[in-house]
């Protein structure tokens, strides 16, 4: 099985063709906005963080910025810093060149002279990239360099009866072709880390999964706060799901059936043809999703029982819901119907055939719901309080 | 017509897929043969009910796991959820 993507300089490929406007921290962040308007072709975030944060912290804002400019869906990047903030420009183009050799230009706005001086500049970067971006050609390529993330979000009973083993479907699928799925949401493991662990390739990755959860809970804990705490939502409890143990049950299903390869932490870069891996990450969809991303995810396949908008600035996320009073109310958000694994007629089986096909046409170029919408909400997990 | 459905053999609970009224035959297919019981509240169409009497105290499965434990007596076609269940940390360590 084949898609046509984009091939960069480090050797992956890009099912999109994106010039990032990367702000560096909170304080680049509504220039790269203006930037990023002024250019076709160009996509770019809200980074909340990037200064002003503990070290850990700030790592973690580094290996979202970092991914994000290495992922195969961006072209080229136009790093935006202020200059005084904690993520120094130095600091993140070396990160990013840790990561991929793709174009890269920075401007620091208090060098550069202010405000319109580093939008010139920024603007005359990025519509270069985006001239040499528009010349590349789409190959062919086998699906096995096809990275994976999956999420849940808004979930109710029905994540769990149909579009979570759907998406396991759809990953098992995946790992049969040789590519990597990946399976997040480690608040959303407890409950049933002890079946994820049991589906350990080895002992280490066994002793990693309990480790994230465990460390999740603990760390919560060290500042008196419960996971319990917000996790089901509101919206979770209106819907059916009563208590932590019963989403994560039905938010495990995400990962199918195949063995667990590898654990990796948050944001950090994922290997191709993998298999079935885990990354840690917060149930929050938005931070989670952008660590799949960050960590080289092409494409997100995302289940939700109460309906979401959300979507991403540089992979496409397909929706997929498996209650059909939720699919017929927000069907503008969402992609996939997958409310016949609980009514029928279509089984799990044709259903997963049809979101492979599915996946590949995105992979090909299409459009999905949340792209066509230009929904590009994001966040950055974070340990603790600004300082 | 079948109205709810069951996820593991194991499970306390069938999870509602059609909107269910106190009074109602509650319908679910298990092992190839329709279960039948009857509703004691209502139930929204995604929730659980018990299918079964479950004591004060007793872990309540979904999925053939654990999903919590009973915080007071339910009745076999009880609407199970917030009110009548909570969550308990286990050590699932092997």
């Amino acid at each position: 099985m084949t898609f046509y993507g984009y091939k960069r300089p480090d050797g992956r490929v890009g099912v999109r063709n994106h010039i990032l406007i990367l702000p560096a921290s909170v304080c680049a962040s509504d220039t790269t906005r203006i930037v990023a308007s002024q250019v076709t072709g160009a996509v770019t975030f809200n980074n909340q963080n990037g200064c002003s944060q503990v070290g850990s912290d700030q790592q973690l804002t580094m290996d979202v910025m970092a991914g994000y400019a290495a992922n195969p869906n961006v072209y080229g990047t136009v790093v935006i810093s202020l200059g005084c903030e904690n993520c120094q420009m130095d600091l993140v183009v070396k990160a990013i060149q840790e990561r991929t050799n793709k174009p890269l230009k920075q401007v620091i706005i208090q060098e550069a002279g202010g405000t319109l001086k580093a939008i010139e500049q920024a603007v005359r970067y990025a519509k270069e990239m985006a001239a040499e971006a528009s010349i590349l050609q789409r190959e062919e390529f086998p699906i096995s360099e096809l990275i994976i993330g999956t999420e849940c979000g808004g979930s109710d009973p029905t994540s769990g009866l149909a579009a979570n083993p759907l998406i396991g479907q759809l990953s098992d699928l995946l790992v049969q072709h040789n590519s990597t799925s990946v399976l997040s949401e480690t608040t959303e493991f407890i409950g049933g880390e002890h079946l994820l662990a049991a589906r350990a390739a080895n002992k280490e990755v066994h002793d990693r999964i309990y480790e994230i959860v465990h460390r999740y809970e603990k760390a919560l804990q060290l500042v008196g706060e419960e996971v319990r705490e917000g996790n089901p939502s509101p919206g979770n409890k209106a819907g059916g799901l009563t208590t932590l143990e019963e989403k994560s049950l039905g938010c495990i299903h995400k990962g199918g059936h195949t063995p667990v390869n590898a654990v990796y932490d948050y944001a950090k870069q994922l290997n191709k043809e993998e298999g079935l891996v885990i990354m840690d990450t917060p149930g929050n969809d938005p931070s989670s999703v952008a660590a799949m991303v960050a960590g080289g995810c092409q494409i997100v396949v995302f289940s939700t029982g109460r309906g979401t908008p959300t979507g991403n600035p540089i992979a496409p996320v397909i929706k997929i819901t498996g209650n059909r009073i939720t699919y017929a109310n927000m069907v503008d958000n969402i992609d996939v119907d997958a409310s016949p694994v609980i009514y029928g007629p279509k089984t799990l089986e044709q259903l997963g055939d049809e979101l492979l096909d599915l996946v590949v046409k995105v992979a090909n170029g299409q459009q999905t719901k949340a792209e066509s919408l230009g929904y590009t909400e994001m966040a950055i997990a974070r340990v603790c309080n600004y300082v | 017509m079948l109205n709810a459905m069951i996820i593991d053999a194991k499970d306390d609970v069938v999870v509602a897929i059609e909107p269910i009224k106190a009074g109602d035959e509650v319908n679910y297919m298990l092992d190839g043969q329709v279960q039948t019981l009857k509703a004691v509240t209502d139930v929204t169409i995604y929730h659980k009910l018990a299918r079964h009497d479950i004591k004060k105290g007793d872990m309540v499965s979904k999925y053939g796991q654990h999903i919590g434990m009973a915080a007071c007596d339910i009745k076999m076609g009880e609407h199970v959820h917030t009110h009548n269940i909570e969550s308990k940390r286990e050590d699932l360590h092997d």
